[in-house]
Formats: C-alpha cells, structure tokens, sequence
C-alpha cells in the first residue's frame, strides 16, 4: 500500500460539490500550474511554493503537504452521498498533472475502494503522464481555451498545441469519458467565431459528446489582493446571459454536442 | 403506463381571485363565538360538563354567521372576514383582553378587532372569570413549578393557553359513513349502557354528547346548502348559479352521509377540518394523508369520466385556498414563537400503507401542484421518504423546495417507523403514521399525542450549573457544587444533568396539571367520535380515550449544550486554559461585549439575592443603588483582553455540525439526557412522555431568557434551531452538516427531529440539481437522520447575509460553473449574486 503514503500539495478540500463531475463530489484542489490565464480564479493556486494569503484581513496560509491516505480519509466522509448521487472525488486545481505521482495514487486510492473519480485539468503535461492516469480516471473534464497558438499564448503563457495533441490522444484511448469545458472570457474567446472553432475540434474527438461553457466571472478578484498581485481583468464585465445562450445555439449550430451553460 | 400521473396540471384563473381576496385585508378579531358559548354555558350550568361543551357547540353551530366567499367551491367559514378569527375564552382570555388595544400594532402577527366587538367581548368575558383551563391547572401545579416557570426554563404556553388541537381524525370514516353513521355507531354503544353500569354516568353522558355534536355539524352544513340555494336563485351568472347549485346540492348531502363524489368529499372533509377548529382553539390538527384517503373518490369519478384532472386540482387548490381561511390569535409572547399566522395543518403525501407497500398515487403529485399554485403557508406539506420511494415524487418535491417556499418537508420512515413502534404501536400502525403540526409523527385516528406540549430550554439547567443551582438570586434549581471546586469534567457533566432532571420533573408536573385541567373542563365530543377508541371506552380523547397516548415536550439548544460541554471539556479539564472561574466571570458578563437591560437586572438580583443569603436586608433603595452601580461599572482592559482571548479560543475548539466525530458524540450524549429522561414519566391520560428535538419559531425568544454561554454564544441572542448546528458553525457544507446531526439518536426523540438546511436556489437548479439534491436527501435519511427541511433563500435573506455574515456562514450560492460560501464572497460579486437572484431559474 505504498501509494497511500505519496505526498503532494493541495491548499483546499471541497465537499458537496456539484458541478464537476457526475453527482455530489469532494473536489481536492492541487498546488502549482503551468499556466497563468490572466482570469484564473484560484491564483493561489498557481506557484507549487507554499503561500500567506490575506483572507478577510487575516493572513492564511495557502498550501499544505498530506498523503493520500489522509485526503482519502476527508474523501470517505461523503461516501454514501456519492452512492446516492453517482457522484465521487474530483481532482482539480491549479493542473493536476503537474503533481503527477500525486494525483495518480490519489484517483488509485479512490478507485480501489470503489469511489468514482475526476479530473479537471488542461492536459498540459507529457502525454505519458497522461497515460498514467488514465486507468484509474472515469471522467476527463478537459479544458480548451482557445484553438489560436498565439492568442492562447498570449493570455495563459503557453501555447496550445501539446494540449489539443492530447485531447486528441486521451479522446482516441478510450479509457475514460471526455468532456470538454471552455471558460467563455470576454476579449479572450467570447465570439462566436471562436467559440465554434473548439465546438467543431470537440466534435471532432471520438466519444466526446458534452461541452460545458462556463462564463467567467469575478470570485478570484479579492485573492489577487490577498496575494498582494495585480488583477488585470479588473475592467472586464461577465458575459451577459443572452450572449451565454447565443454561444451555446453556435454550438449547437456547428456540433453534434450536447452544450451545457455552467458546469 | 405508470402507476401514477405525473404531468403538471395547470391551476385555474379561480385560484388566484379566491387567494386575492382571501389577502385583501389584515385579519380580524370576532366575537360570534364568544358570545354564544357564554349564551349556552350560562343556560346549561349545573350539567355534565361533557353535556355542556356539546350543547355549547351546538349554539355556536346553529347561530353563527355563516357566509360563502366568491368564486368559491368549497364553502365553510369560521368567520365572516376572510382569515380572521373567533376566541376561546374558556382556554383563557385575559391577555386577550389586556392587548385589545395593541394587538392591531404589534410585530408579529397583528389582527383587527373593532371597537363593537371589544364592547361584545368585554361583556362576556367576566363570566370566564375562574372557570378557564389556565386557572385551573395553574392551581393544580407545583410552587417550585411556578417558580420555574417564572425563571423561563420552560414554557408550557401552548395548551396552558388554549385548546390542545395537535390531532389527525379518520377523515376516511366521515367521507365513508357520513355523521349519520357516526350517531348510528354512538347510538349503539349508547344502548349498551346499562344503568347499573359503574361507568354509565361518564359513558352515556359523552356519547349523548357524540350525538348532540355530530347533529350539530349535520345542521351546519344545511344552513349552508340553504344559503348556497339562496344565492343561487339569486345570481345572474349562469356557470356560478350551476356552481351554486351544486354546493347546495354537496351540503345537503355532505357531511350526513358518505360522500358520493369527489367534490362531495371535498366538501366533507372541509366541514370536519374545519368544525374541529371551532370546537376549540388548539392548533395542528392536521389533515394528514390526504392522498390515501381522498383517493378512492378521486379514482372513482375520473373511471367513470365524472371529473376531469384538471377539474379535481382546482378543488385540491380550492381546499388549499380554504386551510389558509383558517387563523387563530395568540398572545403576543406565543406568537413570536409560532410566528406567521400559522395553524401548523400538517398534511403528508407518499409512503407506505400497512403492508409495507409503496402508496403514491396521482393525488401525491396533485397535492404538491397545489402547494406550487396557490403558495401560501398552509397547509404544511409534508412527503414521507423510504428506499421505495418513487424518484419522480421526490423530484417533483425538490422543484417545489426550489421555489423557496420551505415545504415540503421531507421524513423518513426508515427511522420513524421502528421509533414508533418503540413507542407501543403495532407495525401496521407505525407504517400508517402521518406527522402532525410541525415534525411530530403519529397513527391517526388513534392517537391523543399532545405533541407541541412544552418548550424546554436545554441551555438554562446548564447556566444554573455555573450558579450552582441559583437564578437571579433565587435557589430554584438543585444545590450543586460551586463549579471552581470542580476538578472533573464528569463533575461538571453530572452537575447539569442533575440540573435537567430536577427540571424536567418540574415539566412533567407542568404538563400534567393542564392536561387534567383539560380533561376536566374542556372534553371534546366531536373530536372525540372520529379517533378510536374513545366512543368504545365512552370517554372522550381529554380523559383517556385514545389508543395510544403521549404528552410530548421540545427541547431547545441542543447544539449551544453540546459546543458548550465539549468547549468546557476541552479548555477548562483538558487542556487547562481557561479556568472555571474566569469562563463563570467571562459568562456572566458577556464577554465583555455590552450587557443589555437583562443582563444588568440578572447581575443585580444575583447581587442582591447573595447580599440576603448572608443575612443583609436589602431595601429598594440599597438595590437600585445596586442596580446603578452594575449598570456603570466598566470592564477593565485587561479584562477584557482576557475575555477576547477566551472567546478566540473557544472559537478554535471544533463545534458540532462540522463531521468531527468527538464533538458530535458529545451532542448525542447531551440529546440523551433529555430524550432518555422524559419517557421514564407517564401522563394522566395512561401515557408516557417522550422528546422532541425542534423549534417551531421559539430558539428566538427563548434565546432571549438565555445568557451568555460556554460555546461563545452571547448573551439574548438565539439559541440553535433545533437538531440543526449552532448559526453559522458549520462550515464545511452540507454533507457534512448532515453527517454530524445524523450521528444524534433520532429514533429515540420520537415526537420529532428537525434539522433545516440553507441553499440558495440555483444550488438546485436543473434537473442535474434537482437529482443532487435528492441524493442529499436520500443520504442524510440512509445515515438515520429522520427530517430534513429546506430553506432556498431569497434575495433578502442574502441582503441580511451581507449584514451579518456571522450567521450565514454555511450558505452555498452557486457562481456561474462554480459554488461559494456567500460570505466570504466580495461585496461586488455579492451584489452581483443577489441581483442574480431575483431572475430565479
């Protein structure tokens, strides 16, 4: 049982969680991440170091070290609301994959004890370590911001390909399901043209049937103060309900995929 | 094809013209009632009382003002202003008398009353002088009981004050043979009396009383079939005139005999349901399982293509309209506790018959569909849950939780079931049970539960215990150790619940004084010859008459007890920091956070009483000068730097609500010394007491008595609502919340458990949210939790929620693809959330 004993990185446990993944879940949010989107909404979530947050005027550390022995005895509490609800442990974070061992013995542990699992994550890793997680993953939500290399980059600090190679990858697998997830943010993504340029690459992937569009909005705001960082978004406005919609008939127009506003 | 219909059925353009006039104005005060029973009391002095309160019945009966609505389909109303109300002077009236003046203007629920009749009560009201309920079991009680009551540990003001209600009768016996079936039955027993019977006096004078009753009723709904005919001789519109006609045609036929339809069964259930509540002023008295019984009819006219679907929801609404016709005025202290108007009819859908089987009909989904068009408070709806529950009920529930409107309530037979039969019922009975006023389960039609009959503040024992037995100055509770010489937790522990026993005798003793002040003057016959056995034994559900009996009081707190036992556990015992005498000190003065009125009289009676204890006259003088000495001291700095740390460690100790197991285990050890305790004593009915865990709207007010607490509770503010955790302390959502509460032994608090989550709408929207929530549902009750209600807040809730966030820790808002603690929410995006709100889903 040597993997209950991995280490890694997470800085929040959520329960009743219910809109990642099928069902009432507990989301175990992971340390560090490859990109930095300029709308992230955990920005604590980014640096791997551990972090002091001011939270409501008090400082809060951001960051604790736990095995996954003791995530899964967090995870337990809710078992019978997962039996109940179809529901089980999702993975998110900052990107998973970037505490790869970690969140593999973690969807393991789960799966072993008959707890069904998640991830959120932008696949931004080697696709051998996607692989690695693969067997023990029932659902992938997969993020797609953007189908242009240089506006993705432009806006997260990385380009995209390696992650559309392994949307393409992990969808031909077979070996869990895929749904992809778009955060619609305005100057980003929020047009239609764009909007349908992922619809028609998702509809594209073998076995993937979902896309969920999720507006951005403001929750991160307050953290970038509390981090003592920037908010560059400040003057951005959420998408409007009417154009959520219209984005949604656009992709409904172009795809044979079922969209979902909100996750 | 299903078993069920679960299609939504539109309401009808009635609905909403019978509930607009219904609101049109404030509720009103009227004499009617008064006025004719104190006629027929003072013609009938010197017989059976049991004679009397049926001839009185009668009088009112036959004389009262009687009106029909507009629009209306079912007729029958206790007062000729819509929602108003008559009184019950023989219960008590007093206080009544002493509010004519402000009750107009009070905070919670005001009613008009008119200067004619004030005049009318006024001059009816000397007659009552000694004769009512409250005098008599005030004179029945106990000094050290009226002490205690004085000092606010309990309160048994619901049937101190009024009529009991808190009853379900067999309706299906009424809509099968009609009154006239009933008489045939008491004109049965009666025969079987033989004057040389040792029982012949009380049993042929009650069953006499049966007749008088049930001709009374039959004579009613005459006077309203005349009516009905008059108007429609009357009225120019001819779909009304038919209507009318029909109505005429309904009383005339109904409630006499058994109903030949689904309207006629409509109207005779309205006619029963409403006639109890002129027999007296108790409340709770619940339809129950509307769906079972009303079925047959329902089936049989839609077979024979005698009522369409839609024709039958609108008389399911009509009725709905009809409960909420229906009003009662308390005094202003109980209306507080039983805030917004509310009679408390409890009425449930689904669940099992008394095989074992499943029972939702098309009337389960109806039933609900009414409660969604016509949204008003009554009748409290209420859907029984077991593992055979079908999905689509529960479903269709949840999108009436989601309208924010706070029913149904959801319960669950898996605990309920084996709780009752714990409790003597047979199998078959417990798996018939309905729930009446707010959580209370039980078999109707056989039960006299007496289930709302005190509220017991589990926090005021637990005061005591730091003023060894003392309060305000006055030994009332047991002489107990000082807490500074206690050098145990099990010391402290055993202190309180020697505390809580003496009190609860003191309860008991209470509780047992009304109920034979009842017994003796207020025997109910019409109640009485629709719940078994009571025309069999000849006695009426006051003296003993039914099956099962029980006399069950709440209590309050459960969780400020626990978070303070275990905060007490860990800081003073364990852990060692804090000492006894700083947290005494840091109580009595609120934690240096401002003492208010109470609390500065609380200080200067303790004063006082321990200046007496040692020998020292005190004059009014001597204790005003008191009194202005506590309300000007200050509290030093360094005090009150102590009592902020106290505070900020008593915060750190784990708090009941959030999964902990150890503090959760101290709730359900705490919960035991109240539940485990009642049922040792037996009421006069040949019953025993058993508990109930929840509030009604009462954790405010008693709050108030209450002073500061070891959990950090302040002083006067509310105390926990009740088996739900402490306002805000629970702060890791509500699975855990559930989790926690379903680790108290709800089996055992067998009059009923509440816990009340908090969700904000979208938590549910979709169907995706609907299936979520359902599974919560279903979760808490695989875990033994046994109801579970919801409140899907509003917009002004989350206005309030912005102003004290500390209340509302635990509440969930759903932001776009995400969810959130509300208040650790910025203000903008707060706004954003609230303006959100008001678009509903």
């Amino acid at each position: 049982m040597d993997y209950l004993q991995t280490k890694g990185r997470i800085f929040d446990i959520q329960r009743y969680s219910i809109h990642d993944g099928n069902g009432i879940r507990t989301i175990v949010f992971l340390k560090g991440c490859v990109l930095r989107c300029r709308w992230c909404c955990n920005p604590e979530s980014q640096e791997y170091t551990i972090q002091t947050m001011t939270v409501q005027g008090k400082p809060k550390i951001i960051g604790r070290d736990v095995t996954v022995e003791e995530v899964m005895h967090e995870v337990e509490k809710d078992r019978g609301y997962y039996r109940r609800s179809g529901g089980g442990l999702t993975l998110s974070g900052g990107e998973s994959l970037c505490q790869p061992v970690f969140a593999r013995d973690l969807l393991r542990a789960s799966k072993v004890v008959g707890i069904p699992t998640a991830m959120e994550s932008m696949a931004c890793a080697k696709y051998e370590v996607i692989e690695s997680i693969l067997p023990y993953l029932d659902q992938y939500l997969m993020d797609i911001k953007h189908m242009n290399p240089q506006k993705h980059k432009a806006f997260t600090g990385r380009s995209n390909e390696l992650m559309l190679e392994n949307a393409r990858k992990v969808a031909v697998s077979g070996m869990t399901e895929l749904s992809i997830r778009v955060p619609v943010i305005p100057t980003f993504n929020d047009t239609p043209e764009e909007i349908r340029e992922i619809a028609r690459f998702a509809d594209k992937l073998p076995g993937v049937e979902r896309i969920h569009l999720l507006p951005y909005h403001r929750l991160g705001q307050d953290k970038y103060e509390g981090l003592g960082r920037e908010y560059t978004m400040k003057e951005i406005l959420p998408p409007t309900n009417e154009h959520m919609e219209m984005l949604k008939k656009t992709v409904e127009n172009c795809s044979s995929l079922v969209c979902q506003i909100g996750g | 094809m299903e078993r069920y219909y679960t299609a939504e059925i539109p309401k009808t353009d009635r609905i909403p013209k019978l509930v607009e006039h219904l609101f049109k104005k404030m509720p009103e005060i009227e004499s009617a009632r008064a006025v004719l029973l104190t006629e027929s009391y003072r013609a009938t002095e010197g017989q059976p009382i049991v004679t009397r309160r049926a001839k009185a019945f009668a009088h009112i009966l036959d004389h009262i003002p009687i009106i029909i609505r507009e629009n209306e389909l079912i007729v029958g109303s206790t007062t000729i202003a819509p929602r108003g109300c008559q009184t019950y002077p023989e219960f008590s009236w007093e206080w009544l008398e002493a509010e004519f003046d402000t009750v107009e203007h009070r905070k919670a629920d005001p009613f008009y009353i008119s200067e004619q009749t004030k005049k009318e009560l006024k001059a009816v009201h000397p007659y009552w002088k000694g004769k009512t309920t409250s005098e008599l079991a005030t004179s029945y009680m106990a000094p050290e009981t009226l002490k205690t009551m004085e000092h606010n540990y309990f309160t048994p003001g619901n049937y101190f004050y009024n009529g009991v209600g808190h009853v379900t009768v067999q309706y299906e016996k009424v809509l099968a043979i009609g009154y006239e079936g009933i008489i045939a039955e008491a004109q049965g027993y009666l025969d079987e009396c033989k004057p040389g019977d040792a029982d012949y006096a009380t049993r042929s004078r009650f069953l006499q009383a049966v007749i008088i009753s049930c001709e009374a009723v039959i004579h009613y709904a005459e006077r309203y079939a005349a009516l009905a005919k008059e108007m429609a001789a009357k009225e120019s519109d001819a779909t009304r005139k038919k209507e009318l006609l029909q109505i005429a045609a309904n009383c005339s036929n109904v409630p006499r005999k058994g109903a030949a339809s689904f309207w006629e069964a409509c109207q005779s259930f309205w006619f029963v349901q409403q006639l109890l509540q002129i027999e007296s002023s108790g409340h709770s008295i619940s339809p129950g399982r509307f769906d079972q019984y009303m079925y047959p009819y329902y089936k049989k006219d839609l077979d024979a293509g005698i009522i369409t679907r839609e024709a039958a929801q609108e008389l399911i609404d009509c009725i709905w309209v009809k409960l909420n016709d229906l009003n009662k005025c308390r005094d202003a202290v109980s209306a507080e506790g039983f805030a917004g108007y509310s009679l408390f009819q409890n009425l449930i859908v689904g669940g099992q018959d008394k095989d074992g089987q499943d029972v939702t009909n098309d009337l389960s989904f109806m039933c609900i569909s009414a409660s969604t068009h016509v949204f008003l408070p009554q009748p409290s709806l209420s859907i029984r849950v077991w593992n055979g529950s079908p999905h689509a009920l529960l479903v269709k529930a949840a999108s009436l939780t989601r309208t924010g409107i706070g029913f149904p309530a959801y319960y669950n037979d898996e605990v309920i079931i084996p709780s009752l039969m714990s409790r003597g019922l047979t199998l078959e009975d417990a798996r018939e049970y309905n729930i009446i006023g707010c959580v209370e389960p039980q078999k109707a039609g056989k039960t006299e539960g007496w289930h709302d009959a005190a509220f017991f503040n589990m926090c005021r024992p637990l005061e005591t215990v730091f003023e060894s037995g003392y309060d305000k100055g006055e030994l009332v509770g047991v002489k107990t150790k000082p807490v500074e010489e206690m050098t145990s937790f099990d010391e402290f522990y055993d202190a309180y619940k020697e505390q809580m026993n003496y009190f609860i005798s003191l309860l008991v003793n209470a509780d047992n004084s009304i109920d034979v002040a009842h017994a003796t003057l207020c025997p109910l016959p019409f109640e009485s010859c629709m719940v078994d056995d009571c025309m069999k034994r000849g006695r009426s559900l006051q003296e003993g008459g039914a099956i099962y009996n029980f006399t069950g009081p709440q209590g309050f707190g459960i969780a400020n007890v626990a978070d303070s036992l275990f905060a007490v556990k860990k800081l003073v015992f364990e852990e060692k920091k804090v000492s006894m005498s700083e947290l005494k000190r840091a109580l009595m003065l609120n934690f240096g956070k401002g003492l208010d009125a109470d609390s500065i009289t609380d200080i200067s009676l303790r004063i006082i009483g321990s200046l007496k204890e040692q020998g020292v006259t005190v004059d009014a003088a001597a204790a005003e000068g008191i009194v202005k000495q506590v309300q000007s001291a200050k509290i030093s700095e360094e005090d009150q730097k102590r009592f902020d740390e106290i505070l900020e460690l008593i915060a750190e100790v784990p708090k009941f609500g959030n999964d902990d197991p150890e503090v959760d285990a101290m709730a359900r050890d705490a919960a035991y010394v109240y539940t485990r305790t009642l049922p040792e004593y037996k009421n006069p009915r040949g019953g025993i007491f058993q508990a109930g865990l929840y509030p009604v709207s009462a954790n405010v007010p008693l709050g108030a008595q209450t002073g500061a607490t070891p959990d950090g509770r302040l002083a006067h503010t509310p105390v926990a609502d009740g088996v739900s955790p402490s306002a805000g302390k629970d702060v890791h959502g509500p699975t855990a919340t559930a989790n926690s509460v379903s680790r108290l032994d709800h089996g055992i608090a067998s009059n009923g458990t509440l816990l009340n989550q908090k969700f904000h709408p979208t938590a549910l929207s979709g169907e995706k949210g609907l299936d979520n929530f359902v599974a919560l549902i279903r979760t808490y009750f695989d875990q033994k939790g046994s109801h579970m209600q919801f409140n899907v807040v509003d917009k002004d809730t989350l206005l309030d929620a912005q102003k004290h966030p500390e209340k509302y820790a635990h509440l969930v808002v759903r932001v776009a693809g995400y969810s959130a603690l509300f208040t650790t929410l910025s203000k903008s995006l707060q706004d954003d959330i609230i303006r959100r709100t008001e678009q509903g889903f």
